[in-house]
Formats: structure tokens, sequence, C-alpha cells
């Protein structure tokens, strides 16, 4: 059985058609990068498979259980994916250790003590450990990012997913957060990750999905050859608006 | 102005303060619960509640407190309902709070933006929990410049208590220059009373305003 299996799904906003009979198939430790130009899906993709966005057509199945919106099992199907924004989305009211623990502690109730041993190792592997009882205002964007990664992983998610989340840090921030995700699929996590840097990509990722318009145009499971050598056209120009 | 007057007036205006503050208080303290609960009900858009809601709160913010006061204590009576006027301005005057305090939480809740929602929802939190631990928290901080301005309105209000004969401040005034005629006197001393109870409220309310924002959004 797959990790993540998505069978036919179809998404859409009124008429407006978002993504087409998508089909794929995550397994355990692979690292899915999705690349397209800006509207082509791959967001609301993304979206889809925590069922943060209704769909109109098709399932998502995480283990071979569907994951749906109103399902009443939404809430543990939900653990199994965790989920980093673009914008952090930190709780600004509460202390970065807090931001952590709240769901550790409120929906898997843990114990207090394990759950922030836990907290602290990870906030230790990030490097961020002296800034437990900061809150998040006081921290720079990739140090908020770094904790938002955290706050995932700290539910033991099965998949990881990333959207664009160094889109909106400024540049000499984006290798520290590249760095721990890069770290994370070294140590064998599974995860999809929607970015724009496509070195990046290149070096992470063990399959590449190239959408336009709600499709899938290319896949590759060799990312070294995609990067180099796109095989449809589409692809092959989206890669060179990359270069000077 | 006659200082020897206004000595031998103030027990009856710091009785009057007192009347004053504890139902004022009293109404305060309805409005607020009455106001979560009517925000809670509209957020969550709980069926048939949210329509009581909705009509409770354009009934008691588009009449005045006058009017509902009069209707408490004047109307209510010839159906056999007879509340005492201590009674009748604390409720007046939670229930007209209640209305604005629904609004001012419930603009706090909507100004979070939705993605609050949705990284509390990824982390498996069910819609209680992101109600409780995500949005309720940083509503009430972002709502508590308008809920002090609430209450700083609430207590001015209770001055048309007098007209259902409860002793409060502008009664005490009115009282006094009927049978005295120390018109000056008698109205100086009613605005000093009047800002002796509201200027801690304001004080107290910038004070937690810069706390909560402290907290929250930074210096």
């Amino acid at each position: 059985m797959s990790l993540l299996e998505i069978r036919h799904l179809h998404k859409a906003y009124g008429d407006k058609t978002i993504l087409k009979d998508f089909d794929l198939t995550v397994e355990k430790g692979d690292v899915v990068v999705v690349i397209g130009p800006s509207g082509c899906g791959k967001s609301t993709f993304l979206r889809c498979i925590n069922a943060l966005e209704e769909i109109q057509g098709g399932e998502v199945l995480i283990d071979g259980e569907p994951i749906r919106r109103s399902a009443k099992n939404i809430s543990s199907m939900r653990q199994k994916v965790g989920m980093v924004f673009q914008s952090y989305d930190l709780f600004p009211h509460k202390t970065i250790l807090e931001n952590i623990l709240l769901a550790p502690l409120k929906v898997q109730k843990r114990n207090r003590s394990e759950a922030e041993a836990e907290a602290m190792e990870l906030l230790e592997r990030v490097g961020l450990a002296d800034r437990r009882d900061d809150f998040p205002r006081q921290l720079s964007g990739g140090q908020k990012q770094r904790v938002a990664i955290v706050r995932a992983l700290i539910m033991h998610p099965e998949i990881l997913l990333l959207d664009e989340i160094t889109a909106a840090l400024d540049p000499e921030m984006v290798r520290e957060v590249l760095d721990v995700v890069m770290s994370l699929a070294k140590a064998g996590s599974t995860m999809m990750i929607v970015t724009h840097e496509m070195a990046f990509a290149k070096a992470i990722a063990t399959r590449v999905l190239f959408l336009e318009k709600g499709e899938i145009v290319e896949e590759s499971c060799d990312a070294k050859a995609f990067f180099e050598h796109p095989k449809t056209k589409r692809a092959e120009r989206f890669l060179k608006s990359f270069e000077y | 102005m006659d200082w020897d007057v206004i000595l031998s007036y103030l027990p009856r205006y710091r009785e009057a303060l007192l009347l004053t503050l504890r139902i004022g208080w009293q109404g305060v303290a309805f409005s607020l619960l009455t106001g979560v609960l009517c925000a809670v009900v509209i957020y969550l858009r709980l069926p048939v509640l949210k329509t009581i809601v909705g009509g409770y709160i354009e009934l008691f913010r588009n009449t005045p407190l006058l009017v509902q006061l009069f209707f408490l204590y004047f109307a209510l009576p010839k159906i056999g309902i007879r509340i005492s006027p201590q009674v009748c301005g604390t409720l007046g005057l939670g229930l007209l709070g209640g209305a604005y305090m629904a609004e001012t939480f419930r603009s706090g809740l909507e100004s979070i933006a939705p993605i609050q929602t949705e990284s509390a929802e990824s982390l498996g939190m069910n819609r209680m929990q992101v109600f409780g631990y995500v949005l309720l928290p940083q509503a009430v901080s972002r709502s508590v410049p308008g809920v002090v301005a609430n209450v700083i309105f609430l207590l001015k209000e209770t001055s048309v208590f007098s007209t259902i004969s409860l002793m409060d401040l502008m009664f005490t005034a009115k009282d006094l220059i009927g049978m005295y005629a120390k018109t000056i006197e008698c109205l100086t001393m009613l605005v000093v009373f009047y800002l002796l109870m509201l200027l801690p409220v304001s004080l107290l309310g910038s004070l937690l305003e810069r706390r909560v924002r402290f907290a929250e959004f930074g210096d």
C-alpha cells in the first residue's frame, strides 16, 4: 500500500477548473518536488492533500484511507500530513515553545514533559533552542519558518507538505531553511515540496512533477535529467526562464 | 462657588457614585458575557441561534437605552413581570452593551487572517480547538480598544437611570438642584464625579491595550 495515493482528483472553483483528473502515488521516502508557473495549481494541489480544500471529484488516500474535509476522522487523518506554509503562520499570541506544544498537548493529548523534551530536541536541531520563550514577532522570517517546520514535525507526520516555504524570505535566510529541509530528506522523511528554488529542487528531489494549467505536463524520477534535459518543450521553456 | 454647599452635598454624591458604579459594572460584566456568547454564535454560524442573535443585536443597537429601560420598567409590569429599578438598570445596560460587545468581538475575530485557522486545522485541531486556542485569544486582545470604548460608553449611559428613579449621579444632581437651586455647584460636582468614575477606566484601558499589543504585535 502506498503512503499517499491520489486518484482522479478534480478541483474547481465554480466553473473554473484548477486541477484536472490528477493521479499520483507517493511512496515512503519520496521527495516529490512540484514546480510550474504561478497559477498552475501547485499550491491548491498541496492543500487538497490535507483537505484544506474541498475537492469536486476523485479521492486522496493516505495509507489506503480516504481523507475528507467533513469526515469524522479528519483530525487523525490530518495528523498524518504535516504542512508548512509560505507565510509561516505561527500563533502570534504564543511563545515559540507554546506554538510547538499546542497541538501535541491538545490534539494528541501527550504528556507535557515528554512533548517538551521532544520540542527542545527539535529546536536544538534547527538551532533555535535559546528562543523557546520568545514570541514569533521577535524572530526573523527564516527563524519563524524553522519553528513552523518543528511545529509540523513534532506531530510525527508521515508526509510533510512544504508550500513555497522560502518564497517570503530574504535571500540570506533562504539557505538556513533549505538546509533544515535537506537534512530531513537525508533522514528519510517523505515530502512534497512546492518551490521556485530550482537549484534546491534539483538537489533534493527524488521525483519531479512539472505542472501547467492544472495538469501534470512532465513527470520524472531522475531530477538531474529533468533539470538538464527536460523532455517537453513547456518544461524546457519554464526552466529557461530561471536563467540569465 | 459655595464650598460649604459642596462639602455638605459630598455624602449624597458619594452614595450616588457607589450605586452608579455597582450597577454600571454589573451591566458591563453582563454585556461582556453576552457579547462573547453572541460573537461565538455568529462566527460559528450556528443555525437558528445566529438568526436570534442577529435580531437581538439589531434591536438593541438601534433603540436608545432610555426606551429599553422604559420598556423593562413600565411595560413589563403590565404583563405581570415586575422587576426592581436596579435589576432593570443592570439588565438594560447589559443587553445594550451585549449588542455592542458582540459586534466588537466579531470584528476582532474577522480581522484574523484565515490562514491562522488553516495552519491550526492542518495540525489536526477541530473547530472548537481552533476557536478556543487560536482565534479567541487573538480576537480578545485585538478587541481590547473597542471593549474599553464600550465600557466607557456604557458607564456614561447610566445617566439615564434617573428616569426609572434610580438614585444615580444624574438623579442626585437633578434632585439637589430642584431642592436648593445651587445649580453651578451641583453640576460641577456632577462633572467631577463622572470624571472620578471614568478617568481611571480610561487610564487602565490604555495600559491594558499597551500590554496586550506588546505581547502580540510588538511595541
